[in-house]
């Protein structure tokens, strides 16, 4: 088995990407997007078309004719590349020929942002398996980019099929160092990762390509791989995988939350006793920066002796749930604040279930604050999204799945919709938000990179007033990401979310999983350390080195059907403690494991005489002699005659009732005699002194 | 000599066990469907209903049966729910919150939100209108379903360490589900009730192909065959189009669930397409609020449905609306749906009572209606004179629609699913007794599969797959799996096959690839039984192979050798043109071909092989294996040595047999 991981990927919206090679197959895991590089580019300008007063554009904007800055000044709006943007892939990914990979598994809509990349080149034919609602989301995710995208292709006409300027060698030289690290990577191997942009069509084709699942429900790839996918409580209908071959049971762990407030919560049990655990969550590396991971690394250590019932408990420690809904309450009170201070507040967090929590939670604060101020959803797929979420109450946590059973609503924004108090649009320009406008009011839109979307018109809209609040998710660059906005007036809240499993639960968790190996990122060497008493062994892995993993078991399960197992006949080997028998039949795989049949053909082992056609060990003369005796064969023995050289031999003559010959060596026996039977009884002779089967 | 025992056949115990099923419901009848179930020590009870037509102990399974002293929970490893319909259903709060079973109840997602209104409608209708004593209260409805775990579609559920069930999409009414369950290698589908064709409103039955040692399956139309769905729907339509058109009222007694919004998709969408403008009601048993289960749970509806949940979802019945009993006398048309279906009691009876009587109005009634029930009166043929009680007789004259279309599979589909999913065995339940002697019949004759109708109480037993698990060397795994091409010339009647090709013979080879996975097992104490190649078992052992092989060498006469050269293969002598004593092996070789018939002879020059068996010119003077005693008359004979191995006894002493035939009766 070969691990690579391609990349270690960078927070929630930029999941790791790795390929598996096991069984003869290669899998590859997740197949995002470096959305955080779009802030390179420069926004479409405003004036080309404006938020509310819907004014013809003035193309001849001062942008298009952009300036180029001298290396080592600092970054202003001027640096940025004013073209059409293209996307940056895995960087690695770009270097594997896409036609070896035999299957996709897709854990969250964010790890199939790149998909349509990989489904329209040619040769490539693997199996892509994802959940039902992942395929939904991340297709909801690419329509609305690939909508957000024709801004830009409107702005600047249609893009050539050419190399675009940027990413010539000496528009590249000119640019900021800061830039060309994202455009090129830290080792310049990255920029033939960057793509332009996929086509709605290609989305349409993409989805087609993909098997979509249910949660535990069982596919079987190839008769040998049986593959599961588990909830992770990321988000909504992502996932963990469960892979079963012949050799080992395979656990792939991506970011996963223990009690998520509206997915389905992390099944951890189902990935329980499996040989190998593939972790990929590392989220925990993200916030290492941050204050808040102080205690971690003294709690660690003591946490690697627990047993397993403490282990157990540990998970169930909900004390970063309470800390999630802390935030949310914090982040609502800001934002009622600036609301009341007649300012509005934008919130292009595109993280469902943090949207939807603080749809739910920011309505209820104004209703307790009886502030009446409208809430906007703008996207162009957002009201699809929100009655979508509405019919998939299989995939949600229990409280929600609640709700189903009492006949309810499984969220909040059903009511706010029908009550006028929530506004679902599907973009700044739409008629329907013409009319029903009002400031001060709330925003929810893509996109988080503040490139891309309605944020870019409302940014420039209220970036000058010091009363309005822009809500963004810790993580990226915020200092480039406003860059075009400069100068900000406007307040800027950055939030950090739950994105995974916490530090001080990875060693509890594999405490309770069991496996036999775990693959941990080199990252968390030191910040998760084993002692000696885990029972199972580590390995660490980083970008783009392949890691071996040496097999468990230099044999695979089968299983024998009963109606072959009862035509066995064994034979005791006393010496030995064993018992031997020939067997033989159809083999057959399928589920993951070996099947032996008796097959169609009656087989030459299963008639009733049957003789050992291998034999072991070393022959005794004597013994020969008396038993050929009582079956009435005299034979005389001729010694000495050495026959090839040192080996030790001697020519047994039988002349009655026939002739023949018994040459007997150290390792064979050379019968030959005048007719069959004869031949058979002296052969039946030395069976009966010799271990055979 | 080391002690061993030969060929001892030592005694193994593998699992024999059987598959048992106790009919506790549902045995040749339709009404309270109960299977219980016992497979590899774990005992699964299938569906929990209730029997309407009947009002005494008999309206429920004989739960006495599962258990003598009552301990259900350690009788049962699980129920297993199909769908909210109450002959499924109907006995469940009964069973846990009055017999006391608190173990696992499984049920898909919709079918546990769903069911809760059933069982409170039917609770009312018992006590409310009958003024019976209650089996249950609405606290243990409640409690009931907290026990009760929800399942998706496809998910693999894990009961316990060894118990696995699965549901699969069953049609028939929102959430119903087929159940396969696995115990070990002993797998059964439970199908409930099913529909094999999409209706409006739903999709059809979809299951994988599975290996199972039994099929139970619902055969309530063992012999019905039926046409298009859609013209029966279209008959519905139209009957109910006439009638409010010609000022009367149309009475759809149903249940809160299911037909109703079955039947309301078809009725919005037709006033739609007429503009029609007359009202539909809903009775106060179907509120709106079942209509907000349908939409949350779109996705298990079918396909055209589904895809309208984000622009309207389908579930968001414009014309509807509620109805009041004053209503029941007012003029003009409308059409109605009211609770309980088959008029079994309550206010669809109320109002069945006051628009019998016109001819005007229209009553439309299902394809099913239980025994006992007003329905089950009207459709059984004379029904201008009702019996309501023993005292009150109606007279009914209105018009009578029997829906023809029914959310049943037909014999067709029940067939079709036996056939496709090819168990080794069949029981057929929730039908009638005749019909389902008759599909019994069909699929033994037509699929050769073993077929009962148990009646209730009773139980059948039949025999279960079982696998021994061991493990297997990597090289036994390779070795099987490789390619083993057997390649053999056909046979003499087919010669019109062999073709002479550029100026060649060209022999026509068959080429089989027989991969037959051969080895050995091996079982130690305290360890797991292990299968290896022939070739690992010595290493395993740390012993040395002794090779015993026999050894043969005879004379032939070359003149014969001649012979055969000149007359039997005068097509081939150009191939194989040699002369001399060099030219001896390959006219035995040819010999042997035609005289071996799919041997897997081959020549080498030196030597002629076939399997373990080779024969070659020997040229010593003394050959220690020269048994025989040379030939009394020194003719021109050529010695010949062969050399085998025990596996190909048989075959040796043929071949020595044909080419010692050559040298008989010349010399
Ligand atoms: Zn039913
Ligand atoms: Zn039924």
């Amino acid at each position: 088995m070969k691990f690579t991981c391609l990349s270690k990927g960078g927070g929630f919206h930029f999941p790791p990407c790795h390929i598996l090679n096991v069984c003869g197959f290669r899998i590859l895991f997740d197949c995002p997007l470096d959305l955080s590089a779009l802030t390179i580019f420069s926004p479409v300008p405003i004036g080309y078309r404006d938020v509310v007063d819907e004014k013809d554009s003035d193309l001849d904007s001062d942008c298009v004719t952009w300036k180029r800055q001298k290396i080592g000044k600092p970054l202003d709006a001027n640096d940025l590349i004013c073209a059409v943007p293209w996307y940056k892939i895995v960087k690695y990914l770009h270097l594997w020929n896409v036609s070896f990979i035999d299957v996709v598994l897709i854990s969250s809509p964010m790890g199939m942002l790149g998909l349509p990349f990989l489904t329209r080149m040619k040769g490539f034919s693997a199996k892509i398996y994802v959940t039902e609602v992942t395929a939904r989301l991340g297709q909801l995710m690419m329509d609305d980019l690939v909508s957000m995208h024709m801004e830009f292709r409107q702005f600047y006409g249609p893009e050539g099929s050419t190399f675009p300027r940027w990413m010539e060698q000496e528009e590249l030289d000119l640019q900021p160092s800061a830039l060309r690290e994202v455009v090129l990577g830290k080792d310049g191997a990255e920029l033939g990762g960057w793509m332009p942009l996929y086509s709605a069509a290609d989305v349409k084709d993409c989805l087609q390509k993909v098997q979509t699942l249910r949660y535990a429900e069982e596919v079987c790839y190839n008769g040998k791989l049986v593959i599961k996918a588990f909830s992770s409580g990321l988000e909504i209908g992502t996932c963990n995988w469960s892979i079963n071959g012949p050799k080992r049971d395979i656990a792939f762990i991506s970011s996963s939350i223990f009690v998520p407030a509206h997915a389905m919560s992390f099944d951890y049990h189902a990935l329980q006793g499996k040989d190998i655990i593939l972790y990929s969550d590392l989220s925990s590396l993200d916030t290492m920066e941050g204050v808040e991971d102080g205690y971690s690394f003294l709690t660690t250590d003591s946490f690697s002796t627990l047993s397993w019932e403490e282990s157990a408990k540990a998970l169930l420690n909900t004390s970063e749930h309470l800390e999630e809904r802390e935030k949310l309450y914090y982040l609502c009170s800001c934002a009622t604040d600036s609301l009341k201070a007649s300012g509005s507040v934008l919130i292009p967090i595109n993280r469902l279930g943090t949207f939807i929590q603080l749809l739910e939670q920011i309505s209820a604060s104004l209703e307790s604050s009886s502030l009446k101020v409208p809430i906007y959803v703008i996207s162009s797929v957002a009201e699809e999204l929100l009655a979508y979420t509405n019919v998939i109450p299989e995939w949600l946590c229990k409280e929600r799945q609640e709700k189903l059973f009492s006949g309810e609503p499984l969220f909040a924004h059903v009511k706010l919709i029908k009550d006028n108090k929530l506004h679902v649009l599907p973009a700044v320009h739409s008629p329907k938000l013409l009319t029903n406008w009002q400031e001060p009011c709330i925003v929810f839109c893509p996109h988080w990179c503040l490139r891309l979307g309605p944020v870019v018109h409302l940014l420039h809209r209220w970036s000058g007033d010091p009363n309005s609040l822009l809500v963004l998710e810790s993580g990226q660059d915020v200092q480039r990401a406003l860059l075009p906005f400069q100068p900000m007036e406007m307040k800027v809240l950055q939030c950090s979310f739950l994105s995974g499993i916490k530090l001080p639960k990875i060693l509890p968790l594999l405490n309770v999983l069991q496996p036999k190996i775990t693959l941990l990122p080199e990252d968390l060497r030191q910040k998760v350390r084993f002692t000696n008493v885990n029972p199972f062994s580590v390995f660490h892995y980083s970008e783009n080195k392949t890691l071996i993993i040496p097999s468990l078991k230099d044999s695979s399960e089968l299983e024998i059907a009963t109606d072959l197992a009862f035509q066995f006949q064994w034979r005791n080997l006393k010496h030995e403690n064993m018992n031997i028998t020939r067997l033989k039949g159809e083999l057959h795989v399928d589920h993951g494991k070996h099947w032996l049949h008796s097959g169609n053909k009656p087989s030459k082992l299963n008639s009733s005489k049957r003789r050992p056609l291998l034999h072991w060990g070393t022959p005794n003369l004597e013994t020969l002699l008396s038993i050929l005796s009582k079956m009435g064969i005299n034979a005389s023995v001729e010694q000495g005659v050495g026959v090839e050289g040192s080996e030790k031999a001697c020519k047994v003559h039988v002349h009655d009732p026939k002739k023949a010959l018994i040459e007997m060596g150290e390792t064979g026996t050379v019968i030959s005699a005048v007719d069959e039977n004869l031949a058979s009884l002296i052969f039946e002779a030395i069976d009966s002194i010799l271990d055979g089967i | 000599m080391k002690a061993r025992q030969r060929g001892s056949q030592k005694e193994r115990k593998f699992p024999s066990m059987a598959i048992e099923c106790l009919v506790l419901g549902a045995g040749q009848q339709v009404g309270k469907s109960c299977v219980v179930v016992s497979m590899n020590g774990k005992r699964i009870m299938f569906d929990c209903g209730m029997d309407m037509a009947y009002h005494d102990h008999r309206r429920h399974p004989d739960f006495s049966r599962i258990s003598e002293s009552g301990d259900f929970d350690k009788a049962l490893t699980c129920i297993v729910i199909t769908h909210f319909h109450l002959d499924h259903i109907g006995a469940l709060p009964y069973f846990t919150e009055v017999c006391g079973y608190r173990g696992p109840i499984y049920m898909t997602y919709p079918t546990k939100a769903l069911a809760p209104s059933m069982l409170e409608d039917y609770r009312k209708v018992m006590v409310e209108r009958r003024g019976e004593e209650e089996q249950f209260t609405s606290e243990h409805i409640v409690e009931c379903m907290k026990k009760v775990i929800a399942v998706d579609v496809k998910q693999t559920v894990q009961v316990d360490k060894d118990l696995m069930i699965r549901a699969y999409y069953a049609g028939h009414v929102l959430g119903a589900a087929m159940f396969y369950t696995k115990v070990g290698d002993s797998a059964i589908v439970y199908t409930g009730d099913y529909n094999m064709t999409p209706d409006r409103h739903l999709g059809a039955a979809q299951i994988d192909r599975l290996q199972l040692d039994l099929l139970i399956t619902e055969s309530t139309y063992a012999t019905t065959i039926r046409d298009s769905k859609y013209s029966r729907e279209a008959e519905f339509l139209k009957a109910v189009h006439k009638c409010v058109l010609g000022g009367g009222k149309v009475l759809i007694p149903t249940f809160a669930l299911g037909r109703a919004q079955e039947l309301c998709i078809l009725l919005e969408d037709y006033w739609e397409r007429m503009n029609l403008k007359i009202p539909i009601y809903f009775s106060s048993g179907l509120t709106m609020q079942a209509n907000m289960y349908y939409k949350m749970l779109i996705s298990w509806t079918s396909q055209k449905v589904k895809e309208t949940y984000s622009t309207r979802n389908a579930f968001d019945f414009k014309h509807v609306l509620n109805f009041d009993r004053s209503m029941i006398s007012a003029p003009g048309p409308c059409v109605l749906f009211a609770t309980p279906g088959w008029i079994s009691g309550g206010f669809s009876l109320e109002v069945f009572k006051q628009w019998a009587p016109s001819e005007m109005n229209l009553i439309t009634l299902p394809g099913y209606c239980a025994a006992g029930t007003i329905g089950h009166k009207l459709m059984s043929g004379k029904r201008t004179k009702i019996d309501l009680d023993k005292d009150t007789q109606l007279d009914v004259r209105c018009q009578i629609h029997q829906l023809s279309f029914s959310p049943h599979t037909d014999a067709k589909g029940i067939m079709d699913l036996v056939k496709f999913l090819s168990p080794k065995h069949v029981i057929l339940v929730h039908g009638e007794k005749p019909k389902m002697a008759t599909l019994k019949g069909r699929i033994y004759s037509e699929l050769g599969i073993r077929c009962d109708d148990p009646a209730n109480n009773e139980t059948v037993c039949i025999p279960s797959t079982h696998h021994v698990e061991v493990g297997a060397s990597n090289t036994f795994i390779r070795s099987s799996l490789n390619p083993n091409f057997n390649f053999s010339k056909i046979s003499s009647e087919d010669e019109s096959d062999s073709r002479l090709k550029d100026g060649k013979f060209m022999p026509w080879l068959q080429v089989k690839d027989e991969r037959a996975a051969e080895g050995i097992l091996v079982e130690e104490k305290s360890k797991r039984a292990k299968i290896v190649h022939q070739d690992e078992l010595l290493l395993m052992l740390g012993e040395k192979k002794h090779d015993i092989r026999f050894a043969y060498c005879f004379p032939i006469n070359t003149d014969n050798l001649e012979d055969t050269k000149s007359t039997d293969v005068s097509s081939s002598s150009n191939a194989l043109s040699m002369s001399g004593r060099c030219s001896w092996l390959p006219m035995l070789y040819i010999k042997l071909s035609d005289e071996l018939s799919g041997g897997n002879i081959q020549y080498f020059g030196e030597q002629i092989q076939v399997e373990s068996f080779s024969v070659s010119l020997c040229l010593k003077d003394r050959c220690p294996y020269r048994i025989v005693d040379s030939p009394p008359n020194k003719c021109e004979a050529v010695f010949f040595c062969c050399t085998w191995s025990i596996a190909d006894e048989k075959l040796a002493w043929k071949i020595i047999s044909i080419l010692e035939n050559l040298d008989y009766g010349t010399c």
